[in-house]
């Protein structure tokens, strides 16, 4: 039977996925196959594939075909349920808030650059908080710490404000780049937060040492603070300075919700599913330790 | 290339007004617990500004000139003109009608990072936790065991909590709510923990004043 008479009539690319190029299968044959790699080969630096990551490569290419099959049920506009995180109606109670008192929002991606997943998730979440501030014509302050991440900040606001039909209230000004120095960072917003008294603090990104820093003085100034991390050793401290705290993976699935963009919902199903999946390989492989079965651990072992 | 000589730490005036500089900016510092005022403003003026340049300076003799300018200009390392260009092309933001140039290098310095660091979550986020995970319930050992139980069953009622694909309603809900028992007794070891080693922060600074500064401690 020809390739070309198998029909996807719902998710067309999935055929590209399934069925690749013939260039690319030979490419990946040559990479299996190529005469300087084998098992015993001790010097991998000459070889262009590492037989001890077979599994990572198995592992990867699953959990990526996962995501994309999800990515397109949701581009063809297949439902897919999240459920609802309760951190998003406290940031729509913290702009209200803000607009209702008169005072400005000040919103933090926290410190690392844009090659992190998380400032990449906070400039998601940035864009609709914009859109929401726009909507109530509450300033909205953002100031960035890495350098790259200001053209991003800039235009998800400018964006923001444009989706909410005011975008001559964007100000270019208030997104500001502050140091990319952690501590001489976090001075620079305690300064923004005391001499402008937001009423509503936005923290979300990934933090370190600066996490309390920034927290406390929200605290003191009475701001209503919602934050947001994956660095799981800032989170206590923005348990205990800020009303709500949206832990982990929570802050991807957030942004996924609120852009409601495919490929976010379609990254998130699929990455739940491999949840549920390690959930069986734990389970089940505890369940063979414990019969004295170990084979089936040493998969899950890279050199 | 020449540098300026370090005169700091071999002249005696220099050290003397570096201590009571640091002194004097940790004490402007420290004045922000009371409430925002002058002296903290000038600190975090003067740490802000400083910062700043001293990483333009930092990436200009660290990362431009020996990954870029030399060995394009000194070593005739002509692909390297692609990196520069995108490097350029990131300054178009400063042009409103050429500012969409500088998303191609946005695309690729997002795009270039996420395929590098993917490799690395992939194993140390994802394979190796795993394997760290499969642990057998019953070692023969009464402690061991329970260790290995509280683990595994933390693990799976902690992925469960942040399964966003179902409502945490009946069992499912239950396994969500010990998830999240799982979740805070370790942020507050967590805090506990870094409290501590902030303390030690606090007292490294206290005795630079107390034995630095003011000589009262030895």
């Amino acid at each position: 039977m020809s390739l070309n008479v198998v029909k996807f009539p719902v998710f067309p690319h999935l055929k590209k996925i399934i069925f690749p190029p013939r260039w690319l299968i030979l490419f990946f044959l040559f990479l299996i196959l190529n005469p300087v790699s084998s098992y015993a080969q001790e010097d991998l630096s000459s070889s262009w594939f590492n037989y001890h990551r077979v599994n990572m490569l198995v592992f990867l290419i699953f959990f990526f075909a996962v995501i994309v099959i999800f990515i397109e049920r949701a581009k063809v506009g297949k439902s897919l349920f999240i459920r609802r995180i309760a951190g998003l109606d406290a940031i729509e109670e913290a702009v209200g808030r803000a607009t209702e008192m008169g005072k400005p929002v000040l919103y933090i991606s926290g410190i690392e650059d844009v090659d992190n997943i998380q400032t990449v998730a906070s400039m998601i979440i940035l864009g609709n908080v914009a859109k929401m501030v726009a909507g109530y014509e509450t300033p909205l302050y953002v100031p960035v710490c890495m350098p790259f991440v200001v053209p991003i900040a800039e235009e998800r606001v400018k964006e923001g404000y444009a989706a909410a039909g005011k975008p001559e209230a964007y100000n270019r000004d208030n997104v500001r780049y502050i140091s990319s120095e952690q501590f001489a960072y976090a001075a620079g917003v305690n300064g923004i937060m005391m001499r402008e008294k937001p009423a509503a603090n936005l923290m979300f990104g990934s933090f370190y040492a600066e996490s309390l820093l920034m927290a406390e003085t929200g605290l003191a100034t009475g701001a209503i603070q919602v934050a947001g991390t994956a660095n799981i050793h800032q989170l206590p401290f923005f348990i205990v300075a800020c009303d709500y705290t949206i832990i982990g993976e929570e802050l991807f699935a957030t942004s996924a919700y609120l852009s409601k963009e495919p490929k976010l919902l379609g990254s998130l199903k699929g990455s739940d599913l491999a949840k549920a999946i390690i959930m069986i390989i734990l389970a089940v492989g505890a369940l063979l330790d414990t019969l004295g079965i170990t084979h089936f651990a040493s998969w899950f072992y890279i050199e | 290339m020449q540098y300026a000589p370090t005169v700091i730490g071999d002249n005696l005036m220099w050290d003397l007004i570096g201590i009571w500089f640091a002194a004097l900016l940790t004490l402007c510092v420290f004045s922000f617990l009371y409430k925002d005022n002058p002296f903290y403003k000038f600190a975090e003026h003067l740490f802000v500004g400083i910062s700043a340049g001293y990483g333009v300076t930092l990436e200009y003799y660290n990362v431009f000139l020996p990954n870029l300018w030399r060995p394009l200009t000194q070593q005739g390392k002509l692909i390297l003109v692609v990196p520069f260009i995108f490097g350029i092309l990131l300054f178009s933001r400063f042009f409103k009608n050429y500012s969409w140039f500088s998303r191609w290098s946005m695309a690729l310095i997002i795009g270039i990072y996420a395929g590098i660091t993917i490799v690395g979550y992939g194993s140390g986020d994802l394979i190796l936790q795993i394997n760290a995970n499969l642990l057998p319930l019953w070692t023969g050992k009464w402690l061991e065991s329970l260790n290995n139980i509280i683990l595994t069953i933390g693990v799976i009622t902690g992925l469960i909590y942040f399964f966003f694909s179902k409502e945490h309603k009946g069992a499912f809900g239950a396994g969500a709510k010990i998830g999240t028992w799982f979740l805070m007794i370790s942020f507050g070891a967590s805090f506990g923990y870094t409290v501590m080693s902030r303390m030690s922060l606090l007292i490294g600074r206290i005795y630079f004043l107390m034995a630095g500064w003011l000589g009262i401690l030895h």
